[in-house]
């Protein structure tokens, strides 16, 4: 009796170590990864990294200005591409699909969200480069916003299917067609929701490297239209990071922590957001 | 409370010849606004409602009452053809709104005519104006002035005017239990429905917020005929002029509300309000 009690005591103290210990690693290694970030890269990082153009090589100082642009534009195009299909492809699946062709949509979406990144690439390359004959930023836009749809997909699906039946049928017992009754309750009830969703599916392919390397491609100067190849952040940190020069080094530090600040700054919106919607559903 | 046992048996109605009545086809003496005919109804394969028939008499109030599961809920729903929203689900037979199919009628249409209050509270999440101009403006009203006016006129009928008017545009979930309840009455209102269906519309309410729209239904059946589906026998009592029994998906007895509690024609009507099983 004596004997089960001690062991039981002891199992349950080393499982509960055993947890506790694992949580910690989670966190120490995402603290550790941020404090290196910081640590190396606000020591780099200067009013010119926000202004100027990368300097020659050889040449020390400079900035980042194109690549941040350059993000930015990548960003604007693939939310162009991935949140209208992303939404509007939610909406069908949550409001609209019949069985068979919603399990097929949404399988594929499934599918889609697991094909490697640097395949959409291959995609982009050849839908968009090859026929142009010359990297664009374009190109580059349309493989992020390929990658977007998936998660746009899901999450608008997961928050439509939230709002509660009762208040479909409260539009549609007051005359409303089906579709009103969607775009004029359900989506306005789910519409933080769904805006969190879009904004992390942003936030994921905002740090997407490889489908950058063969369609935007890069550029040391600023991209002159849509159709020219373009810095982005996530490329630069990858050509600077396996350059030779202690230089460069610093400053894809630098490109690092700006990616990340933003990457950041969307998933702190997204949540600010998230937490009004269930404090709002709660009252 | 409005009524009591002792008037509704005092209703002009409730004397007339209820002996030779077939139970399910009591008060000629008041116009039909329903027609239900020969009504089946079906969940895919299985069949929820067995050949109902039954008059809804207008500008009154008819209770539906029965066990759970007994399809009182599903013929209501097949009033206003909100069984649609449920994949697999079909009625057959005539339901004859002021002697107009309804099963034929464009849907929209029909459930201007005939609104419906469910059984939790369902405001959308708007303002408490833009609740109740919500119907209207699906209809396409725009200008803001007779918005404005209607807005008003309903909640004034739904007895919640004096309570909001000072906060319409605040939102709807502000508002107790009860009050969004009343909010939702106001919001079918707002359409003028010719008929109002209510299912258990108090069986999340506490007594003095049921006791307020049991008083409001008294008032509305002046102006529209009313539909209740109800748990609470005593509730079916106190404010229907009629009353249906539902078992097993089939109508067993439908008459005055007074006959019905006091001398039931059919036995499990008896025993279901003596609360022998159910």
């Amino acid at each position: 009796m004596n004997y089960r009690s001690v062991w039981r005591k002891s199992v349950n103290a080393v499982m509960f170590s055993l947890t506790g210990i694992c949580a910690l690693a989670v966190v120490s290694v995402l603290v550790f990864i941020l404090g290196y970030l910081v640590w190396n890269g606000g020591r780099a990082i200067n009013w010119d990294f926000f202004t100027k153009l990368p300097t020659p090589v050889g040449e020390t100082g400079g900035g980042m200005a194109n690549a941040i642009v350059g993000s930015a534009k990548l960003l604007l195009l693939a939310a162009l591409v991935g949140v209208p299909v992303g939404f509007i492809g939610g909406v069908y699946l949550a409001e609209f699909g019949g069985k068979t062709f919603s399990f097929l949509v949404r399988y594929t979406t499934d599918l889609l969200n697991g094909v490697p990144s640097i395949v959409m690439g291959i995609f982009a390359y050849t839908m968009i480069v090859l026929p142009l004959q010359h990297f664009s930023t374009l190109a580059g836009g349309l493989a992020l916003g390929v990658m977007m749809i998936p998660i746009a997909v899901r999450s608008t699906e997961e928050f439509l299917r939230a709002v509660p039946q009762s208040l479909r049928e409260g539009a549609l017992a007051l005359g409303a067609s089906r579709w009103k009754a969607v775009a004029t309750v359900v989506i306005p009830a789910a519409f933080r929701g769904i805006l969190t969703g879009i904004m992390l599916a942003l936030a994921r392919v905002a740090g997407e490297t490889a489908p950058l390397l063969f369609t935007s491609f890069n550029n040391r100067f600023w991209s002159h239209g849509w159709d020219q190849p373009t810095a982005s952040l996530p490329v630069m940190i990858f050509t600077y990071a396996i350059a030779p020069y202690d230089d460069w080094h610093r400053q894809a530090w630098a490109a690092g922590l700006v990616l990340l600040g933003l990457v950041l700054l969307a998933n702190i919106t997204a949540r600010v957001v998230l937490g009004r919607k269930l404090s709002s559903a709660a009252g | 409370m409005g009524v009591t046992m002792d008037q509704i048996l005092l209703t002009p109605e409730a004397g007339e010849g209820r002996a030779e009545k077939s139970p399910t086809k009591p008060a000629a003496a008041v116009a039909a606004k329903l027609r239900v005919i020969d009504l089946n109804f079906y969940y895919g394969k299985a069949q929820a409602l067995h050949s109902v028939s039954l008059d809804i008499a207008a500008n009154r109030i008819t209770a539906l009452i029965g066990p759970s599961g007994c399809g009182k809920s599903t013929f209501l729903r097949s009033l206003n053809r909100m069984y649609e929203t449920v994949r697999h689900a079909r009625a057959e037979g005539q339901i004859l709104l002021d002697n107009e199919n309804t099963l034929d009628m464009d849907v929209s249409q029909l459930r201007r005519r005939v609104g419906m209050v469910f059984q939790k509270s369902n405001p959308f999440p708007k303002s408490i104006f833009d609740n109740v101009a919500y119907g209207l403006r699906v209809n396409g009203w725009k200008s803001k002035g007779t918005l404005q006016d209607a807005v008003e006129s309903s909640l004034i009928r739904a007895a919640l005017w004096d309570e909001v008017k000072d906060k319409l545009h605040k939102s709807a979930y502000a508002l107790s239990g009860g009050q969004q309840q009343r909010l939702c009455i106001a919001r079918a209102l707002a359409v003028d429905p010719e008929v109002l269906l209510l299912d258990e519309p108090c069986s999340a309410l506490d007594p003095i917020a049921t006791a307020k729209i049991e008083e409001l239904l008294f008032d509305l059946a002046k102006q529209c005929t009313i539909v209740i589906v109800t748990h609470n026998m005593q509730q079916a009592a106190r404010v229907a002029d009629f009353t249906g029994f539902f078992l097993t998906g089939k109508l067993i007895e439908f008459n005055d509300t007074a006959i019905i509690f006091e001398k039931p024609a059919k036995r499990e009507t008896e025993d279901y309000i003596t609360g022998r099983f159910g």
